[in-house]
């Protein structure tokens, strides 16, 4: 599979330029639209498509949680195969978790967790560990963010 | 932050309309002007407090499945060098200090996402070659539990 495989190089020049941004104008969506030759009704409406086809995730301001007082972590547990369903359905359960993987090696169910204090993160995951009977749990928050980039390359790069 | 500007955040990041004049339709929900939502936005952006108006793509609907973790055990005294390096390769996405425990030496991590495994392999190891660090592991996630969008300021903030 390549980048952007099942996607028109029409799709991926839209993706890459929505991925660049867009500015906080009356129309930015006909702005977007006219860098690739596009109405802005077309620009809208693949738009549209693109995110009803799961390809964009989210579509609007990128905020810097850390900015408005959240605070986050990302957490590791030691979770037995059998019981990773019923774990995840435990953790799952709060709103603050925003992300679960399961990950190969022996910690392997990671989560992030997103709250506004460090303490809700404690309760949350004082009672992760209390209501899964799971005492193995790393708590690994972040000390430094050296990059986040969240936008992929769809045309080529390789 | 003031009830206005908090739920303007909850809009702009969750329920951005996708339609010819957005801000002022987040206006209208609001009870302020397009106008006023503009200003209130490129003032977020100054402040840092909106990192961009952008789009966050599904990593596995676009093509890049193989999602590795890759956490390096780094002596403390390279940390900020190491940590500058890595996140100067185009291929990482993230790159993070994080705190460690006993049984978890790692205190660097950074995140490739590419189309294949062989791929992100080749990369930490090229990763790996860059910065001398030897004591890494490429951590590939095999299921998707949960990834929901942050939910700012709702019920429960």
């Amino acid at each position: 599979m390549t980048p952007g495989q099942g996607l028109t190089e029409a799709d991926r020049q839209l993706l890459n330029a929505m991925q660049e941004g867009f500015l906080p104008v009356p129309n930015p969506f006909k702005e977007i639209g006219a860098r690739l030759g596009l109405t802005e009704d077309e620009a809208i409406a693949e738009l549209r498509r693109l995110k009803e086809s799961g390809a964009i995730r989210r579509l609007g301001a990128i905020i810097d949680s850390r900015k408005i007082g959240y605070t986050g972590t990302l957490c590791a547990m030691k979770v037995p195969g059998e019981r990773i369903s019923e774990a995840a359905a435990v953790i799952n359960s709060f709103p603050e978790v925003t992300h679960n993987y399961v990950r190969e090696g022996e910690f392997n169910v990671w989560f992030t967790v997103l709250a506004l204090s460090a303490a809700r993160i404690q309760e949350i995951l004082h009672t992760i560990k209390r209501e899964t009977g799971i005492r193995e749990l790393l708590n690994l928050p972040a000390r430094r963010i050296f990059k986040i980039r969240v936008s992929f390359d769809l045309e080529g790069e390789r | 932050m003031t009830e206005t500007e908090r739920r303007l955040i909850a809009e702009l990041g969750e329920n951005f309309p996708i339609e010819p004049r957005p801000f002022a339709v987040i206006g209208a929900r609001l009870g302020l002007t397009e106008d006023q939502v503009i200003a209130l936005v490129k003032e977020f952006m100054a402040r840092g407090i909106i990192r961009r108006l952008s789009v966050a793509l599904r990593h596995q609907n676009v093509g890049f499945t193989a999602n590795a973790m890759v956490v390096w055990k780094v002596p403390p005294e390279r940390l900020e060098e190491v940590g500058k390096m890595l996140a100067s390769f185009q291929e990482v996405t993230h790159c993070y200090e994080r705190e460690t425990a006993p049984q978890w030496p790692y205190n660097l991590y950074t995140m490739v996402h590419r189309p294949h495994r062989g791929e992100c392999l080749a990369i930490a190891a090229r990763l790996s070659e860059a910065v001398g660090i030897k004591e890494y592991r490429v951590l590939f996630s095999t299921a998707e539990l949960k990834r929901s969008n942050p939910q700012y300021f709702t019920e429960r903030g």
